[in-house]
């Protein structure tokens, strides 16, 4: 393969940190990010020749935006594969960028899942629910009462029956992103949890608990990628794309095994790219839809065995300090969660590695190379994984 | 059965008309590949496998062991919301293909990996029929 490494940087980032936003459109928020990301990167609305969106609310997201923003891009990209979509989208602007074709792209996304009342992993079938198999044949699902929590928590019941995970285990994982939220003053919950409190929180499907499941919020936000030529004189370092990985999970004409899911096809792709190592990893973004989406991802990934998921979480080792610090913004599981969340994590990871919080406790040490992966649908039928290995300059 | 159905009703396309005339004889019918041998699930016009068109209908034993399952405690969409707790399964069939059910006719906290069960039909209208799974008896 052509060696894409360090093709493309990230230059700039928004996050608009409302959380519920019931005044604004989510083309809006969109708008609003994407003018903040590009003046964060020091470029303008004529520098930018790619647009890359993907949406739960709206077909053909792309087209609407460019009219929303009065832009003609020359790229589009609209690929929409749930929450690990944006993850996808650099993926493929790195590529769009190395080409040739492109020297700027934007990112971006938004939703008004709180505003809108969406019950995001309890509705069903509605708008936000699991991704149905559309059209026809979706004959064999949905009579059964599916959800996205549902999907999920059959994983984990597997994976504590093959391993005897624990549910105090996968509750670690809230208690740490919580710690994490603690100190960011942006996240809608900060108040420290205990395990206790996760574990005592009323069930929503056996065996995952109310604070097992990442919260409901509206937001958005907008990266800006860039070639290396533009990336030299943008604002701030740039942080480099070094390793890129794509994969579906699926149920395997009725025969995967959805104990690995896709973080087990995208990741050695990611690494084999990047030429590093997990040990060279000094923090991680991992989507945190459900605390067993992070243990099953982080063994998945290759930062510990399959199966000692439960174990590898446990003990502090996610927090700022411990051995892998992941989700140092709160994650979806207390910061925020509009429905796809997989652009949030290429915010923080670009913030860690500006060292932006340099002299907080939210700031992982001498931050240089973090792993980014996002997944999208539900693990227990089928999901996206996305992962992109990041480095500061 | 002239009771109203709430729930989510199948789709019955060309592909998958013969699977649901099946269920309301009261047969759960996969498919098997005659070029690959392989069976597969979910119904389907091509063979997922190898991609040929030599699939044809055969019988499942109806039979098999609960591969994961969830008791579900809350879900918005009417029809199912007045259901909880209901369980919400993985049946592994004794021909390999794994299927969505729901696991009935029994306590939920009686329901366990590895639980033998059956299938057992209900319903719907006078045109669909669904399966679902008991314990085995």
């Amino acid at each position: 393969m052509v060696d894409l490494r360090r093709a493309a940087a990230i230059v700039g980032i928004h996050e608009h940190v409302t959380r519920y936003a019931p005044d604004k459109s989510e083309l809006q928020i969109q708008g609003e990010s994407v003018i903040k990301a590009l003046a964060d990167a020091g470029l303008t609305k004529d520098d930018v020749d790619g647009l890359f969106t993907a949406s739960s609310s709206a077909r053909n997201s792309g087209m609407n935006l460019a009219d929303y923003l009065n832009m003609y891009p020359s790229y589009v990209d609209n690929t929409t594969v749930g929450g690990g979509s944006f993850e996808f989208h650099l993926s493929h602007a790195l590529t769009a960028i190395a080409a040739g074709r492109i020297n700027v792209a934007v990112i971006t996304y938004s939703s008004l899942a709180r505003s809108g009342g969406v019950s995001v992993g309890t509705g069903g079938v509605g708008r936000f629910g699991h991704p149905i198999l559309e059209p026809s044949p979706d004959s064999f699902e949905e009579l059964y009462g599916m959800t996205t929590v549902g999907l999920y928590a059959m994983i984990a019941r597997r994976h504590m029956h093959l391993y005897g995970t624990t549910a105090e285990q996968l509750a670690e994982v809230s208690v740490a992103m919580r710690h994490h939220a603690s100190m960011n003053p942006e996240a809608l919950f900060r108040d420290p949890i205990t395990v206790e409190d996760v574990v005592g929180s009323r069930v929503i499907s056996d065996p995952l608990h109310l604070m097992d499941c990442c919260i409901i919020t509206d937001g958005g936000g907008a990266v800006v990628v860039a070639s290396p030529e533009v990336a030299r004189n943008c604002r701030h370092t740039p942080v480099w794309v070094l390793g890129t990985g794509e994969a579906i999970a699926h149920q395997g004409a009725g025969k995967r095994d959805l104990i690995y899911i896709a973080a087990h096809q995208s990741s050695p792709r990611a690494f084999e790219m990047a030429g590093v190592t997990h040990d060279d990893i000094d923090m991680a973004m991992v989507y945190d839809s459900f605390t067993i989406t992070v243990v099953e991802t982080l063994e998945d990934l290759g930062f510990c065995k399959k199966g000692e998921g439960g174990e590898f979480v446990s003990g502090g080792r996610l927090k700022v300090g411990g051995g892998l610090p992941i989700n140092t913004d709160g994650g979806g599981l207390s910061s925020n969660h509009p429905g796809m969340r997989g652009l949030f994590l290429l915010l923080e990871a670009t913030r860690q590695l500006r060292h932006q919080f340099d002299g907080t406790g939210r700031q992982v040490p001498n931050c240089q190379l973090a792993l980014a992966h996002g997944t999208g649908g539900a693990l227990g039928s089928r999901h996206s994984g996305g992962t992109v290995i990041l480095a500061r300059d | 059965m002239t009771t109203a159905w709430n729930k989510p009703l199948p789709t019955v396309a060309g592909e998958t008309k013969a699977f649901w005339d099946s269920c309301r004889r009261g047969q759960l019918v996969i498919q098997i590949c005659d070029d690959c041998n392989e069976y597969q699930w979910y119904p389907r016009g091509i063979c997922a496998n190898c991609w040929g068109e030599n699939i044809r209908w055969v019988q499942s034993s109806g039979r098999g062991t609960v591969w994961t399952y969830t008791v579900t405690y809350q879900n918005r969409t009417p029809g199912f919301a007045e259901m909880v707790p209901y369980v919400l399964a993985l049946v592994e069939l004794e021909e390999g293909v794994r299927m969505f059910t729901n696991i009935v006719d029994c306590n939920p906290r009686d329901v366990h990996i590895g639980m033998p069960v059956e299938v057992t039909f209900q319903t719907a209208t006078p045109q669909i029929t669904i399966p679902y799974f008991k314990p085995a008896g």
